[in-house]
């Protein structure tokens, strides 16, 4: 019986498998420039020489490129590696962004109520108003108008992760005023208020521990969504450029041979962003309904 | 299903149904752009240019070989120097009833010299228009001219008292958010009239049964219908919602070739592609140094460093022609002795760099469109691979064509790329005036990169005012031989025109990459 | 119940002034608009012409105020890239997209609800197992890939349905559908089902858990209990009582759906507001841009207070309180 209760609490098959391949992931993202046969951010590497070729696999494919190569003559292989890399530290990012702002925030709101938590949750409440991809949009669409092209691409990143960040924060801001307020009104808080600790200590070391593992499970669904929402960006053209592409900037610039034969251009990047987004999304959906089943379905 | 539409149709008045009805000879064919405006006068966007001619005539219009013929003008005369006369045709209408007369002509100059209007730089050697009879009307000139039968070509006939009785005697003007009633309306005397215009999804015409002109086409109607992805446009050649697209992406060439059904052709067009740079005392990568590119020596390594064949053979698929100057050889001016790009030579590129003072090269902006010329994003970065390897960094920034040219005129970029057709008139002088001459509020206005050359600006004055064809091109070569020899600007090549089409098309293809659906022909 | 409505009523127009302000700022400080309007080489007297024209030369405060008038008379000013009236072109564009998120939810709730209430009554079962797989599978495909995929397949390969645009449209006065036409309803296939599997996801799963729920409820036991038979309980009891919050849902996710929309009609070319914004944000168009602000604003507002005002009524706490 005992092997069988332990089977029991082992996650699902499925769950394994992303999480295996979330790992794999990881690894490959962080010794990328190791593991790739070239290095897209050198612009002298490439060749026109070797442009369209198909992956490996298939007649006519050159066996230094596995996955076939671009348009401009780039490996494949590593040019999808290193726009795995843009693509997840800009959902990374983003998460992060948003976690921050959206925790803090709850924990004032719900800390301290009255005014200062009608101010946050109306704000809140104008920018859920509005689709992320839609605010991503229009703030990627404001820096275009208002910055030169150079810091644009400089900046790109960074504007993109806020550009996502900035109406997710409300998810966060959300979930943990309503934790915080059902803790500040539990007596061991109202005690700490009473001996005159500091709010700020009240709230991170008292209310914060408690209100972690629905910020956990958040940012991982949360992950998924803004790995989407920054590849639709680029997709859309108004995201990374070309010279650092994420996986988006790559399904954009393969999109324009899809019909030509040359598939390999856009499937190979859609492929691995499906995959990756999917396996986030499965671990999220498990961390859900294992820590916080009460967490509404998107 | 239908006899229920029908019944419906016939139950409501309010109805219009907005389809056109699908008659054998319907040509339905697509672009990357829209049209802006129908108003001739309230932008200077040579697609719209071309759309609007299916629907206007002008007084003098090119044929099927792109000779300047007779149009709603039969005839005309130089008075004076500064006064042409011009014999109307007789007998012709408007579509929507209205006859042709002088009062057309003369109300048609005026809007199109009026300060308000986009593109009046089209005719910018008219200043007056008078009318002498009916049927005759005088075009007064700012002084001697030799284009202007040329510009006259893209100057569209509109109907005095349509415009009156809709307020749109005055131009509308895209850039300063001017619109009147012609803006998405349009009457014209053309071969098709315009029977619907919804911006961004199509454009439907009719066929003017009333044309001055015998005409040369067999169809009943032609919808246009503007998308903007080339993916998408090619899968709709592909499942036959379209009958044509101009133009066809070039990767996509051999696949439409193999499809059944389906043809594609090409021709080199008059669009040259080349580099600009800054003639400005500083860089925007190196504020406080002096601009390498001042230097001949490492504008002609720059050139050197750029393998154009290779570009031409992979990127352009061989469909492109590699050039060495402004020109396409259709245009007056052109010269085949200077028109040879300096060759490919890695070693020699750093030797001049090295000599220039730059042996470890340095950094430049490069400033490209993503959605403009062919595969523009693509070159751009093919060449900052290219001038990686001799030593040149280029830092690349590629955006659409909507912010990317009100940049360019700004003066924003160090290097960037621009097309240039000649078109309107189709002659060299346009390059010269526009690109090469200095900037001065007269001459040089596409030139906002800080070039200025004594010699071509001496030629450029002399050349606008030169009724001798001969020593008038003469001035125009010179002018490019010496934007040659000095490395003024990078050509790179010339544009091919690619359309594909159901092989039940059969049109005539143009190198200024104009569609004229009133020499189609469709089985 | 009156005091609530009113706070309600206050809080949608503080709402509503915010999205306001943020037009506002937009079409005043993103790209100069005098630089966007004035032709190249332009004299600085020329510009300042303009500017004054524009009313762009008086204290902030005095043009925000002008400005509420005119969004208050439906003026949104006019758009720098077609050179029409921004409401009037917004509104030309609204039937596209309408006619789009309309099949959408239709198709979404069709397909969702018998599948959520399958997962529910049999968790076990393969059809279960596999959707809820399908699912995940669904909400990790980007829509630009769901909806290349479709035209790749069902327009270039099979040739069945059309790629792009709306095909042949009836005009009925004030309003261009593409539901009179066949080749209208072939162009809406495909877009729709794009659109629709991204609201389909969240329906499915949605009735899956209200049903399980419902089910685990007091009443439904009683039901049993009492011998009734098992259709009338799952179909008149419990399904009903768990429609309940996915209609409340799928109505106010009808704003998001019309943002949404966005991607859909870029990738098929639907000629609606969203290809519209599309472009725009190229442009950019910055009068569309923060009309389309606005108009969505205005419709989250517009939604959520009929979704409030309907809950007073049905629910008597709300009443008392």
């Amino acid at each position: 019986m005992a092997w069988q209760s332990l089977l029991h609490r082992l996650p699902p098959v499925s769950v394994m498998i992303a999480g295996l391949i979330l790992a794999i992931v990881v690894v490959l993202v962080i010794f990328a420039p190791m593991i790739a046969p070239m290095d897209p951010r050198d612009v002298s590497s490439y060749s026109l020489m070797d442009m369209e070729i198909p992956p490996a696999f298939m007649e006519g494919g050159d066996s230094r490129f596995l996955l076939g190569t671009d348009n401009q003559g780039r490996d494949l292989v590593s040019v999808i590696l290193f726009g795995l890399r843009i693509s997840i530290l800009i959902g990374l990012g983003a998460v992060l962004f948003a976690a921050a702002v959206g925790v803090v925030l709850g924990l004032i709101s719900g800390f301290f109520g009255g005014v200062v938590d009608s101010i946050v949750m109306r704000f809140a409440d104008v920018l859920v108003s509005f689709p992320t991809i839609l605010v991503a949009l229009l703030i990627s669409g404001i820096a275009r108008a208002q910055l030169s092209a150079d810091t644009v691409l400089l900046w790109a990143p960074v504007i993109l992760i806020f550009a996502i960040a900035v109406n997710e924060w409300v998810q966060y801001a959300r979930t943990v005023r309503a934790s915080t307020m059902v803790e500040v009104a539990r007596d061991y808080v109202r005690a700490a208020k009473v001996i005159g600790l500091p709010s700020g200590r009240i709230m991170m070391r008292h209310i914060l521990p408690n209100v972690m593992s629905s910020v956990m499970v958040i940012s991982t669904i949360n992950l998924a969504g803004a790995i989407l929402t920054e590849a639709t960006l680029s997709f859309l053209g108004a995201g990374m450029p070309p010279t650092y592409p994420s996986l988006g900037t790559l399904i954009r610039i393969g999109n324009q041979f899809l019909f030509s034969g040359l598939w390999w251009i856009a499937v190979m990047p859609a492929a691995v962003l499906v995959i990756l987004v999917l396996a986030v999304n499965v671990i999220g959906d498990y961390l859900r309904d294992r820590f916080n089943p009460k967490l509404m379905a998107r | 299903m239908k006899t229920y539409i029908k019944t419906l149709l016939a139950g409501l008045a309010v109805m219009v149904p907005l389809a056109t009805p699908s008659l054998a000879n319907t040509l339905r064919w697509s672009s990357a752009g829209d049209v802006i405006s129908y108003d001739p006068n309230a932008q200077v966007d040579s697609f719209t240019q071309s759309v609007q001619h299916m629907v206007f005539d002008p007084l003098v219009r090119r044929n099927n070989d792109l000779v300047l013929e007779p149009a709603l003008a039969t005839s005309w005369e130089v008075i004076e120097p500064n006064r042409w006369r011009f014999k109307l045709r007789q007998g012709v209408k408007f579509h929507e009833g209205q006859p042709f007369n002088a009062d057309d002509v003369v109300a048609t100059i005026q809007r199109q010299i009026d300060p308000g209007a986009r593109n009046r730089e089209n005719l910018s050697a008219v200043v007056g228009v008078e009318k002498v009879d009916d049927y005759t009307v005088d075009l007064i000139l700012r002084g001697p001219y030799p284009l202007l039968l040329n510009d006259l070509a893209a100057i569209y006939m509109m109907s005095k008292s349509w415009m009156e009785a809709h307020d749109a005697l005055k131009p509308g003007n895209n850039t300063t958010g001017v619109t009147t009633y012609a803006s998405n309306h349009a009457n014209g005397t053309g071969a098709f009239k315009l029977m619907s215009y919804e911006p961004d999804s199509r454009s439907v015409f009719a066929v003017n049964e009333n044309w001055w002109d015998k005409p040369q086409h067999n169809l009943t109607a032609v919808e246009f219908r503007p998308i903007a992805s080339d993916a998408t446009r090619v899968a709709a050649l592909l499942s036959g919602e379209l009958d044509m697209i101009a133009p066809v992406p070039l990767q996509d060439i051999d696949r439409i070739s193999n499809t059944e059904g389906l043809k594609v052709m090409e021709n080199p067009a008059l669009r040259e592609i080349f580099l600009v740079f800054s003639f400005r005392p500083e860089l925007h990568t190196m504020p406080g140094k002096p601009n390498p590119l001042l230097e001949l020596k490492v504008r002609q390594a720059l050139w050197h460093a750029i393998d154009v064949n290779t570009i031409q053979k992979r990127l352009m698929r061989g469909k492109s022609r590699v050039s060495g100057m402004l020109v396409a050889p259709a245009v007056t001016g052109y010269d085949k002795s200077i028109d040879v790009p300096l060759p490919y030579d890695v070693d020699k590129a750093k030797s001049l760099l090295a000599e220039a003072g730059y042996p470890d090269g340095f950094k430049v902006q490069l400033a490209c469109p993503n959605d403009r010329y062919i595969a523009d994003e693509q070159i751009c970065l093919a060449i900052a691979s290219m001038w990686a390897k001799v030593g040149v960094q280029a830092e690349l920034s590629t955006e659409s064509k909507t912010t990317y040219f009100p940049r360019t005129d700004k003066g924003e970029f160090d290097v960037f790329m621009l097309g240039w057709a000649s078109l309107p008139p189709m002659d060299g002088y346009s390059v010269l005036q526009a690109l090469l001459a200095t900037n001065d509020g007269e001459f040089g206005g596409s030139n906002t990169n800080g070039l200025s050359n004594a010699k071509i600006d001496e030629l450029a004055r002399s050349a606008s005012v030169e009724l001798d064809e001969t020593k008038r091109v003469e001035m125009l070569k010179e002018a490019f031989r010496i934007t040659h020899d000095q490395v003024l600007y990078l050509p790179l090549h010339q544009q091919p025109v690619a359309w594909a089409m159901s092989n039940k098309v059969d049109i005539p293809q143009f190198p200024d990459e104009y569609v004229r659906p009133w020499f189609a022909q469709m089985k | 119940m009156i005091r609530i409505l009113s706070v309600r009523l206050l809080q949608a127009l503080l709402v509503m002034l915010a999205v306001t302000a943020i037009a506002f700022i937009m079409f005043r400080f993103v790209g100069d608009p005098v630089a966007a309007m004035v032709r190249e080489g332009a004299t600085q007297a020329e510009k300042d012409a303009l500017r004054a024209t524009l009313g762009l030369d008086k204290p902030l405060v005095l043009q925000f105020i002008e400005f509420v008038g005119r969004v208050l008379r439906g003026d949104l000013g006019t758009s720098f890239r077609y050179q029409q009236p921004v409401a009037s072109l917004l509104m030309s564009r609204l039937p596209a997209t309408l006619e789009l998120v309309i099949i959408a939810t239709v198709m979404a709730l069709a397909i969702g609800i018998p599948l959520g209430v399958l997962c529910a009554l049999k968790p076990q079962a393969v059809l279960s197992r596999l959707t809820q797989s399908m699912t995940l599978v669904g909400i990790s495909m980007p829509t630009f890939v769901t909806g290349l995929l479709l035209i790749l397949i069902f327009a270039v390969n099979l040739r069945w349905l059309p790629s792009s645009g709306r095909g042949d449209l009836v005009d009925l006065g004030f309003w261009q559908s593409g539901f009179l036409t066949a080749s209208g309803l072939k162009s809406l296939i495909l877009p729709s089902i794009t659109l629709a599997l991204f609201q389909l996801t969240l329906i499915m799963r949605l009735v899956r858990s209200e049903m399980i729920d419902v089910l685990s409820s007091d009443y439904i036991r009683f039901a049993f209990a009492r011998g009734l038979p098992r259709s009338y309980i799952y179909g008149r009891l419990a399904l009903r009582n768990a429609l309940m919050p996915v209609v409340t849902v799928t109505g106010l996710q009808i704003g998001q759906l019309i943002a949404f929309a966005i991607v859909t009609e870029t990738v098929f070319q639907w000629p609606g507001m969203g290809l519209l914004f599309t472009n725009a944000v190229g442009y950019p168009d910055v009068p569309v841009l923060a009309a389309y602000l606005l108009f969505v604003g205005f419709l989250f507002v517009l939604i959520n207070m009929i979704v409030d005002v309907l809950y007073t009524f049905i629910d008597p706490r709300l009443r008392t309180k």
